[in-house]
């Protein structure tokens, strides 16, 4: 099936997941987009269910009920295609230590069928991207955690993907590369017309001009632009939405349980 | 933005792609072996070890007549020389298929199955770029005990790389297999209890198996039916121009199934990732 190659097919199209681990149920009925060229701040706390959609996004979880579509290609039935569209930074760390940033970004090129030829000019352009081209020929273990997520993300980027995720992607980080890094990804999905989705915790994280989708306890309490979902929910700023919307969940929750 | 528009295609690889994929896999595990000179060290002391005490001190204690493929008597330890070998790779295989385990929330697992080729080719390549250390680390291990008058034929050194390449792949996905399905075996010395030594012990690796039938028919049996067993066999005839037809057969059917085996336990809707419990977040 080939999806017509339209602006409004959404760069990522999650409907009604759900996914339980034994019987805790990690997400519950989610469905969210991230639109082309949107930077899409996934707000949640820990245990939320962020990590679990990030593996079900990338594949590493099968999907047991709902969809998740990236630019119209059916993640469970036509991975390749999915897949080579997405660039991912997952919350761990996923460089080798032991060899050069340039070694680390060829044998990611690799996994994406790009030969050493073409690799070298895409990993000149990434490196700039991030501004770190100084910095290819050295040990990755010798980096700064700050750069390191750099060169990650500039790995991300390397296959030329439409959408890019990145979880928890300033955990670890000072304040000065926190906002290098924020301040780097909101420009490539304004420049570059790539969608972000950016899993945080960290609510002051979310800019005035991005999308937001709050997750609580597996379930979605509010997406849309920020500044919609503060209006809806009575706050004064995000952080006090966020507040009102989960302490509103909680107290649902409690009633129903009681 | 025009190229949104152009990057939505029928996605397929070519062949020199899945070629270029799998060349970076290998050469990324290459430049990991390098890097990671302890694990190559310790994975040749180990055998050496065998060889230069177990052996010697055994040598006296047990009487081996000739059997093929040798032709003459030969001393205790050019008979389990071969089984050292196998050693190595078995050992080879267990870790490098843990690693893949430990790996598998942490990012270096991650990295490769995201990527959008397909996860048996994916496996494949990673099981072939193990199996091509453990390799060099045999014929390291030969060059070694080539002073140590284990002296086979010079031919017998090229004829040993193909056993080597299908024993090693053998017990890579061996490997893979076991530490994709076994929970309890997460930890390297659960491997070595239930997985590495009775594999290792119950083979013709230290001793001919006409010697275990003599004290003991089941344990015969058992070492028989031990894929391991034809692993050290296949490397014994290979490094004297010899092919075991028996073993060769053997290890090609496992070497199938075990791969099979790994592959289902890979894949995200029916294996071992599906079940296990992730960590919140």
């Amino acid at each position: 099936m080939k999806p017509p190659a339209t602006a409004e097919i959404p760069a990522l199209e999650i409907e009604r997941i759900g996914h339980r681990y034994g019987t805790r149920v990690a997400l519950n009925d989610v469905s969210l987009s991230v639109g082309q060229s949107s930077f899409t701040v996934l707000l949640g706390l820990n245990g939320a269910g962020k990590s679990t959609l990030f593996s079900l996004i990338t594949r590493l979880y099968a999907i047991r009920s709902g969809r998740i579509r990236i630019f119209g290609h059916d993640v469970a039935a036509e991975p390749g295609a999915a897949l080579s569209m997405l660039g991912v930074v997952f919350q761990s760390r996923a460089l080798d230590l032991d060899i050069s940033v340039r070694q680390n970004l060829m044998y990611h090129a690799a996994l994406h069928g790009i030969s050493g030829r073409q690799a070298d000019p895409l990993i000149a352009q990434v490196l700039d991207r991030v501004a770190m081209t100084d910095r290819s020929r050295d040990r990755v273990g010798n980096l700064s955690i700050g750069q390191m997520r750099r060169i990650e993300i500039a790995r991300a980027l390397l296959h030329r993907p439409r959408l890019l995720l990145l979880d928890e992607p300033t955990v670890g980080l000072d304040i000065k590369a926190r906002a290098d890094i924020l301040d780097h990804v909101r420009r490539l999905s304004t420049v570059e017309g790539i969608g972000v989705l950016w899993a945080t915790h960290l609510i002051d994280e979310a800019g005035a001009d991005d999308d937001v989708v709050v997750l609580h306890k597996g379930r979605v309490l509010a997406q849309g632009a920020l500044g919609e979902v503060v209006g809806k929910s009575g706050g004064a700023d995000l952080r006090d939405a966020f507040g009102r919307l989960t302490g509103a969940a909680d107290q649902r929750e409690l009633e129903a349980t009681a | 933005m025009t190229a949104a528009a152009s990057t939505i295609k029928k996605h397929s690889f070519s062949p020199a792609q899945y070629f270029i994929c799998l060349k970076g896999i290998v050469w990324r595990e290459g430049l990991r072996f390098i890097h990671q000179r302890e694990r190559f060290i310790s994975a040749l002391v180990r055998p050496l070890v065998w060889l230069f005490i177990f052996a010697a001190g055994f040598r006296q204690v047990l009487g081996l007549s000739i059997i093929p493929p040798y032709e003459t008597y030969v001393l205790y330890e050019v008979y389990i020389a071969p089984g050292l070998i196998a050693m190595i790779q078995l050992f080879n295989g267990m870790q490098s298929s843990l690693t893949m385990v430990y790996d598998r929330e942490t990012g270096g697992m991650r990295t490769l199955l995201v990527s959008p080729f397909p996860r048996w080719w994916l496996l494949t390549s990673k099981l072939l770029a193990g199996t091509l250390v453990s390799v060099l680390q045999a014929y390291a291990f030969l060059l070694i005990a080539w002073f140590w008058e284990i002296e086979p034929p010079p031919l017998g050194y090229l004829t040993l790389l193909p056993a080597l390449l299908l024993s090693g792949f053998m017990l890579g996905a061996l490997g893979m297999l076991i530490s994709s399905l076994i929970k309890q075996l997460e930890n390297f010395a659960g491997v070595m209890n239930f997985v590495i030594f009775p594999m290792f012990f119950a083979s013709s690796a230290l001793y001919p198996l006409w010697r275990v039938k003599e004290s003991s028919p089941l344990l015969y049996y058992v070492c028989e039916l031990n894929p391991f067993t034809h692993a050290t066999e296949l490397i014994r005839f290979a490094l004297y121009e010899q092919v075991n037809w028996i073993s060769l057969a053997v290890v090609v059917g496992c070497t199938a199934l075990f791969l099979f085996g790994a592959i289902v336990a890979y894949d995200p809707a029916r294996g071992f990732l599906a079940r296990r419990n992730a960590p919140a977040g």
